[in-house]
């Protein structure tokens, strides 16, 4: 059965969902959109210094996006007017890789697979990895559940609680940071923010609990994964950017059945 | 220690800055106590309730607090994101999971029972105050920290609140260190009153603090009303003695 490409594909893009509807579900409630943008295209520079020195793509971007989620996050810390400062990071982040991947002469001819996916070329190793990588991060998030949830909602209440915000911080960067990684090849370092905000803002309007939300932006993230292989298949779109225009489809979707 | 929380000498500066917030603070709240806690704004009411709790870095001195403690707390600016969908139920149990018969005990306790089911934002600001003291009173608090409790709270609402806080501390032996800026009901509320700005201006008894100068330069006007109060009192119980004395 893994031997077929789209069912490969498939199974990588749930592994992606799974990941992407509860880390998501916190982008959109502790306000990180931008954060998640700067970590992602960070990836870029990650996969331009992988390249270069021949090691593991997962390893390269991981270890740069998860650079980048520290000092963003240590910066988020300490400044309250983060917008702008968020917005000149990310898109540093991007042009600095693309200036950087331009030296890697292999990487040239396929550079717009890394910035939006080529979840159709997944191979059995990248699928291992993928799961492997969803399960530790659900794993990191199932156990935390309770100090990331008081954390986000309110960090004063957090500290009473015995909670240091900060060490949820990072724990979240750290999971930001392996998603990253992971969904360079599936829906590449463009979308990957796309893949956490929209799933998760369609799961808001319909959700009465965070519990719920998770599940729901889980659940959108599945479908838009599988409407959008389904659309590449069948219309000869891209995969990624496919997958991302039938989340936004369900979002629209989702408006007309706000709840709350 | 006897005392519940012990500071001497606390400094703190300001968040990202060099001046001082507040300069050689000596604190003590022992069991049982109710310790209120007034000053104008930016006096650093709320800094020193912070550093107490171990939520700011001090810059000077040292805070003790029992081992083990258990502080139920409500912060002064409960901004809670709206962005999560999220009861009252679910809220109470954050952290720690409670069971449904504590969260409609502690809801009914401070006159919210029955808004489990609602969510957070579509509360009034009184009733989300109410609930937010509901959540410090689960897990059985040695001391309540409250900082401006009764903001948002209607005027019965706030008699209520200083009632039930009284109510608290009889049936549990609760201490109580509260912020407050309604000065008339604190004087009757408290055991002792801290008066800040900056430093402690002056600290004692209700009535000792409300015929204190610094008090009354602080707060004026306002500080009359307080006096009055103690005064009437007062010369009731000079009357009362001589009367007793001339018979
Ligand atoms: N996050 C912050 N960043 C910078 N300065 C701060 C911050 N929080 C408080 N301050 C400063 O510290 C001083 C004391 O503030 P604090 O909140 O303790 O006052 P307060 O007595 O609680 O006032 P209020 O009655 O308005 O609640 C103020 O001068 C304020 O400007
Ligand atoms: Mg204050």
């Amino acid at each position: 059965m893994l031997d077929d490409f789209f069912i490969r594909a498939v199974l990588a893009g749930l592994g992606i969902a799974a990941v992407a509807g509860p880390l998501g579900s916190f982008v959109v409630w502790r306000r990180m959109a931008y954060f998640g943008d700067a970590t992602a295209h960070a990836a870029i520079l990650g996969v331009a210094i992988s390249l270069a020195f021949q090691v593991s793509i997962y390893a390269g971007t991981m270890l740069v996006a998860l650079a980048m989620a520290l000092a963003v996050s240590a910066l988020v810390a300490r400044e309250q007017a983060m917008d702008t400062m968020l917005g000149v990071l990310s898109h540093s982040a991007l042009a600095i890789g693309l200036v950087a991947i331009s030296f890697v002469p292999q990487a040239r001819s396929d550079l717009s697979a890394y910035l939006f996916g080529d979840i159709l070329a997944v191979g059995r190793g990248d699928l291992a990895l993928i799961w492997a990588g969803a399960a530790g991060v659900l794993a990191l998030l199932a156990w935390r559940w309770q100090r990331l949830l008081t954390a986000s909602l309110n960090e004063e209440l957090a500290m009473a609680a015995g909670i240091d915000p900060r060490v949820e911080r990072l724990v979240l960067s750290l999971a930001l940071a392996v998603l990253v990684a992971l969904s360079i090849r599936v829906v590449g370092s463009l979308l990957i923010s796309a893949m956490l905000i929209v799933p998760a803002a369609a799961a808001r309007g319909l959700s009465r609990s965070p519990e719920r939300m998770v599940g729901n932006a889980t659940l959108i993230a599945a479908l838009a994964v599988m409407g959008g292989l389904w659309a590449s298949l069948h219309l000869d779109t891209p995969a990624g950017p496919s997958i991302i225009t039938a989340a936004a489809a369900i979002f629209m979707v989702s408006q007309a059945f706000r709840r709350a | 220690m006897t005392a519940l929380i012990q500071a001497s000498g606390l400094t703190i500066l300001r968040p990202g800055g060099s001046e001082t917030v507040l300069q050689g603070v000596d604190f003590q709240i022992r069991p049982g106590e109710i310790v209120t806690v007034v000053g104008p704004n930016g006096s650093g009411k709320s800094s020193l309730v912070r550093a107490l709790l171990g939520h700011m870095p001090l810059a000077a001195g040292r805070v003790e607090r029992r081992p083990g403690l258990r502080i139920g707390y409500v912060p002064q600016r409960v901004q809670v994101d709206t962005t999560i969908p999220m009861t009252v139920r679910r809220f109470l149990s954050l952290p720690r999971r409670v069971g449904d018969r504590d969260a409609a005990r502690v809801l009914a306790r401070t006159g919210v029972g029955g808004v489990e089911a609602r969510q957070l934002t579509q509360l009034s600001g009184g009733q989300f105050q109410r609930v937010l003291l509901a959540r410090a009173l689960l897990h059985d608090p040695q001391l309540l920290v409250l900082d401006e409790p009764t903001q948002g709270l209607d005027q019965p609402g706030i008699v209520a609140f200083y009632k039930l806080i009284e109510e608290v501390r009889r049936q549990t032996g609760a201490a109580v260190l509260m912020v407050s800026h309604d000065l008339l009901v604190v004087m009757r509320a408290s055991d002792r009153v801290i008066c800040l700005n900056g430093h402690v201006c002056c600290e004692g008894t209700p009535q000792h603090v409300s015929s204190a100068p610094e008090y009354r330069a602080l707060f004026g006007a306002e500080s009359e009303g307080t006096l009055a109060l103690y005064r009437h009192h007062h010369d009731h119980d000079h009357d009362h003695h001589h009367h007793a004395g001339a018979h």
